[in-house]
Parts: structure tokens; sequence; C-alpha cells
């Protein structure tokens, strides 16, 4: 079989991948294909947490997915994490905890803590510092992330319960 | 360009006929390096992706045998149930990359990648695990020390698929541990694992990332056999330990190189063996004194 062009499912939308070389990383083609520069790319071996996204329910390293082999899969990278355009809620909470300095790896680690406040809406501290250990910052030392994902967990345990 | 994005065994398998040389992917996460660094041109690929076959496990109906599909992710390893049917992998497991790491890298990676610092590997070979190799026209057992002859060389065929591993439901201490240049996200400079059958008696010791291949200390646990019994009450001090690491540090045959050294990699196999071998002594006690470790 010999695919002339690929459809990949991102954020809702289908897009269609032309004219790609087969080794190409899903990274590559969100950025200089599909026009998705959120997602960051740093190390390009599993090592970062810059370019993850979320990928058939699962946080994984879009620079270690073969976009070819990405057909079919559901697709959310940061840019696809608010419908309405206004951040979300761990984006103002990196904002109020002061998470956010350089910013390369704050993409990644957004939708890293997006995808484990979806699954366990009130992890511990050790189960944030676990989720968020393939994320690495080189400027904030971690404290104000740290923060800031407490805060947002709060935020949403407080919400579900009816508010106080 | 050829992906195939194969969606049963079959499908893969006939691709892979059709084309000897294509590439198998799972989740990417050694391939994928090597394409990024421009190690490796990939013309054609068969993608392992979307076969649900390939990431199931089960318990064989006689109850004694875990199988476990060669797609089957670390990150399902780590969790109940699977890691209560095999704590080892579990510990070897968690050591693994990153939580994104682990949601896409597995046995059949590990495998056909065959790296020597492959953190799977050791506790596959303590546990003597058979690899389930097919291909379009055949099917066959290759016990995982034959399967594994050299740095990232296996007797996997050309046209052959990894589809799954089988490993023994065995009672008693299994533990898994590892060095590196820092606690998380690292590839070893030294891994071991330690297996204690406690029904057949038998402690086997696997020593990774310190030879081409994972090394099988079996003078050492033919040592240990002959000073004491790990089942029931076991007498393991301080000196027996000492001395269980030194001899499983003779056993290896490590090299220098840009993760560790032969000397350093030598002096952590003897600690980590040590270590091993003492929480399998308390593990014993405990299991005995009914707190189930």
């Amino acid at each position: 079989m010999s695919n002339e062009f690929y459809a990949l499912q991102v954020n809702g939308i289908r897009h269609e991948v032309r004219d790609a070389w087969v080794g190409e990383s899903l990274l590559y083609v969100l950025r200089e294909r599909l026009g998705l520069p959120g997602t960051k790319g740093a190390c390009e071996q599993g090592e970062c947490g810059s370019c993850t996204v979320i990928m058939d329910g699962e946080a994984v390293c879009s620079c270690l997915v073969m976009a070819a082999t990405a057909v079919e899969a559901d697709i959310t990278t940061v840019e696809g994490l608010s419908s309405d355009g206004e951040p979300t809620d761990v984006q103002r909470s990196f904002v109020n905890a002061g998470g956010v300095q350089c910013g390369f790896c704050t993409p990644g680690l957004i939708v890293a803590v997006h995808h484990l406040l979806d699954r366990n809406p009130s992890p511990s501290d050790l189960e944030i510092k676990e989720a968020i250990s393939g994320n690495i910052c080189r400027c904030t030392g971690y404290g104000r992330i740290f923060e800031a994902v407490r805060q947002a967990r709060d935020a949403r345990t407080t919400d579900t319960s009816g508010g106080e | 360009m050829s992906v195939i994005n194969a969606t049963n065994i079959e499908e893969a398998l006939a691709a892979l006929q059709a084309d000897p040389q294509a590439r198998l992917i799972q989740g990417g996460t050694d391939l994928m390096v090597e394409v990024n660094f421009n190690r490796t041109k990939v013309q054609s690929v068969v993608s392992l992706r979307r076969i649900a076959e390939l990431r199931r496990w089960h318990l064989d109906e006689d109850g004694k045998t875990l199988r476990i599909g060669s797609g089957v992710p670390y990150a399902e390893m780590e969790r109940p149930p699977l890691s209560i049917h095999s704590p080892a992998l579990a510990e070897a497991a968690r050591t693994v990359g990153s939580p994104q790491i682990r949601a896409a890298g597995s046995l059949g990676g590990n495998l056909g990648t065959c790296s020597p610092a492959g953190d799977g590997l050791p506790v596959l070979s303590a546990l003597d695990a058979v690899v389930h190799l097919r291909s379009h026209d055949s099917a066959r057992d290759v016990s995982v020390h034959d399967f594994m002859v050299g740095v990232k060389r296996t007797t996997r065929q050309a046209g052959e698929l990894i589809v799954a591993v089988s490993v023994p439901l065995l009672p008693g201490f299994q533990g898994y541990a590892k060095v590196g240049t820092r606690n998380a996200m690292v590839i070893s400079a030294a891994s071991s694992c330690l297996v204690h059958d406690a029904v057949g008696g038998s402690v086997r010791l696997a020593l990774g990332a310190v030879a081409p291949t994972v090394v099988r200390a079996h003078d050492t646990e033919a040592w240990l056999a002959t000073q004491i019994s790990l089942t029931g009450t076991p007498k393991v001090n301080e000196t027996l330990a000492r001395e269980f690491g030194q001899r499983a540090a003779r056993e290896c045959a490590p090299i220098d190189d840009h993760r560790s050294t032969a000397d350093y990699r030598r002096h952590a196999i003897s600690v980590l063996a040590q270590r091993l071998l003492l929480r399998a002594a308390n593990h014993s006690m405990g299991a005995q004194k009914g707190e189930v470790a």
C-alpha cells in the first residue's frame, strides 16, 4: 500500500497530510505541516516531555509517535484543550501561581496536568509529582509548578463538591 | 512511502511476508529516536499499534503461566491486576522512562530492540520467559535465553513477529533494582532482578547492562543454594549478602561507555544483588509471620 496522503484527527478536526516522508514524527507534522506550533520540540528522544500530547486517552511524547501510524487515533494538543479560546483552569492556575518562566516546557506540562486531573481529580502531592515526572523544566525548580497543579486540583475539587 | 497500519496479527504477518525488511513499530520509543537522529532511514514500516490482540494478557487455564501480549504497555504492567501476577515486571516497568514512555513502550519492543540496558529483559531472564514468535506460515516458541544473542541482536528471523511472552506465576519474592545517573527517567547503567520460587526453592539472579546481553548469574545462584534456603526463615546476614553481591559482580562482563564505567558497573551489581537478597530474606520472614509484603 502506498499512501499519497494520510489523515490525522487532531483536536476534533480531520487533517490530511500530503507528500510526507514515512519517518516524520507526529511532533514534526503538527508543527510544520498542520500549523499547530503549540506543541514544543526539544530533545526528540522522549526525555523532556515538552512535546506531550494526548493520543487515545494517553499522554505520550509526540516526538516518538510516527505520524503516519497515528491514523485513526484521537489526538489532542495544547491548542485543543480549550474550546472557546479562553485559558483553561490549569492554564489560569499556572499563571496565578507563577508556574511559567521561559514558557518552553509549559505546553507539555499543561497537557500532562489536564491528563492527570481528567483521570484523577484529586491527586496526592506524590501522584502529582509522578504524573509530571516526564516533563522537564529548567527554570522554575518546579515549586511553583506543583503549586499551580495543587491550585487547579483544589479548584476542581471545590467546584464538584458544590462550592464552598 | 509505505506504512501498513495493521489491525490484526494476520494483516501484519502478510505485510511482513511481502516486505521482510519492513521495520516493525509498536510504541516507537526506540525506533523513533533512531529516526529522529538520522541513525536509521526507514523506507517501509509495519505498525502494530492498532492490533488489539497484542495488547492483551491472560493467565493460562492451569493458572501457572502468565502470557503477556508484546504490545501491552509498561503503564499496564506497573498497575494491578497485572502487577500482582508479576511483581518483578511491575517494579521494572515503574523504572522505565517517564509516564509518557511507559504509556507507549512494551516488552515486544524491549525484546525486539534487545538493548543490554532494556529494563524488562533481566526480569524475563530471571523468570526463564518464553518468547512467542509468528510468521505468515509458522509459529515457534523460543527461550528468552536463546532469543537474545548480542547487543541489539536476536534470533528473530525476517518475517517474524514477537506476539507474546510467557512467564511462570511464582509464589515468593520478586524484585528489580537499577542504577543510573539519576533517580528518574534514566537508562540503566546496571540493573538486577532476583526471583525466588518459594515452591521449587530456586533463587534466580539476572543482571542487566553489564554484558552484551542479560547475564544469568548461574554460579552465584548455585553458590547461594549451598549456603541457605530462602524458604522458611532464612538466615541471611550482611556477610552472606555481601559475598552474594561480590560473586554476582564477578559474573558480569561490563564495558566503559558513555553511561558508566566497567568498574562502577561491577560495584553497582554487587550492591544491587546484595540489597535484593536482603529484601528477599525479609520478605520470606514476613511471609512466615503472615505479613505479606
